[in-house]
């Protein structure tokens, strides 16, 4: 089962990568830079995915105190740090040819790179308390409160005039065209087969390890 | 850089930070996974 998951996904993900690099056109503003998509949009939706594994499990952990809850926790915690900060790297990349700048104080970016470090210190308390139970705790709590900045991250370019382009999309409509469709979709659900994947094995590592 | 220079530096960083991420938790499953067998051996 777990060799015809790592299959799956290796298979989807070179289904993807080909899509991105070959099978999809050049934008007619973007030019060639409308690529960087493939991977910066399916990076930030399997950042939120992993959020809300983290936000699950935490609830689930401070209800329960089942330390399996804790297990999925540290592992959702964990991808979500990755995640975000490869949304946060990639969307650098896109920027400083598109927009100019490698960084702007946009509410977008400021957002995400406030998940990502929410993310981070929700790893840090864990390893940072004297008691471990403690510390499992506070690591909840921190997930659980991390994920109340997903929907902030994703409304950000609804609610304020930001330099990051607005939803593509949405419950109103898709505003891509079917050439650039296809493969944004289809490295969505590549990433978020990845996303379960690393999400099973992280967890069982620290199931394993039995750690703090 | 030329656009497709940019591209790939994208698709490389992805690549190395997953990758390097994936690599590290398979190595350190297999210790574990080699620890435990040889626990439960003695």
């Amino acid at each position: 089962m777990r060799a015809f998951a790592v299959g799956g996904t290796a298979a989807l993900l070179s289904v993807g990568l080909f899509l991105a690099l070959w099978g999809s056109p050049p934008d007619a503003y973007q030019g060639e830079y409308v690529r960087i998509m493939y991977v910066h949009v399916p990076a930030a939706v399997s950042a939120y995915g992993a959020a809300a594994v983290a936000f699950g499990a935490g609830a689930l952990y401070l209800w329960r105190r089942d330390r399996r809850w804790d297990f999925v926790g540290r592992a959702g915690a964990e991808l979500a740090a990755l995640f975000s900060g490869l949304t946060l790297l990639t969307g650098m990349l896109w920027g400083k040819p598109v927009w100019g700048v490698w960084w702007a104080w946009d509410a977008r970016l400021v957002t995400t790179a406030v998940l990502f470090l929410l993310y981070v210190g929700c790893l840090l308390v864990r390893d940072l308390a004297d008691d471990p139970e403690r510390g499992r705790r506070l690591s909840a709590a921190v997930a659980v409160l991390a994920f109340l900045d997903v929907p902030v991250v994703h409304y950000s370019v609804v609610w304020f005039r930001t330099l990051h382009q607005g939803p593509s999309i949405s419950l109103q409509g898709v505003k891509l065209a079917p050439e650039f469709l296809l493969p944004l979709a289809v490295n969505a659900v590549a990433y978020l087969a990845l996303l379960s994947v690393l999400l099973a094995e992280r967890a069982r590592l620290a199931s394993l390890e039995g750690e703090r | 850089m030329s656009p497709w220079a940019w591209v790939l530096t994208a698709y490389g960083c992805a690549a190395l930070l997953v990758g390097v991420y994936a690599w590290r938790l398979w190595r350190r499953l297999r210790q574990v996974s080699r620890a435990r067998l040889g626990e439960g051996e003695t």
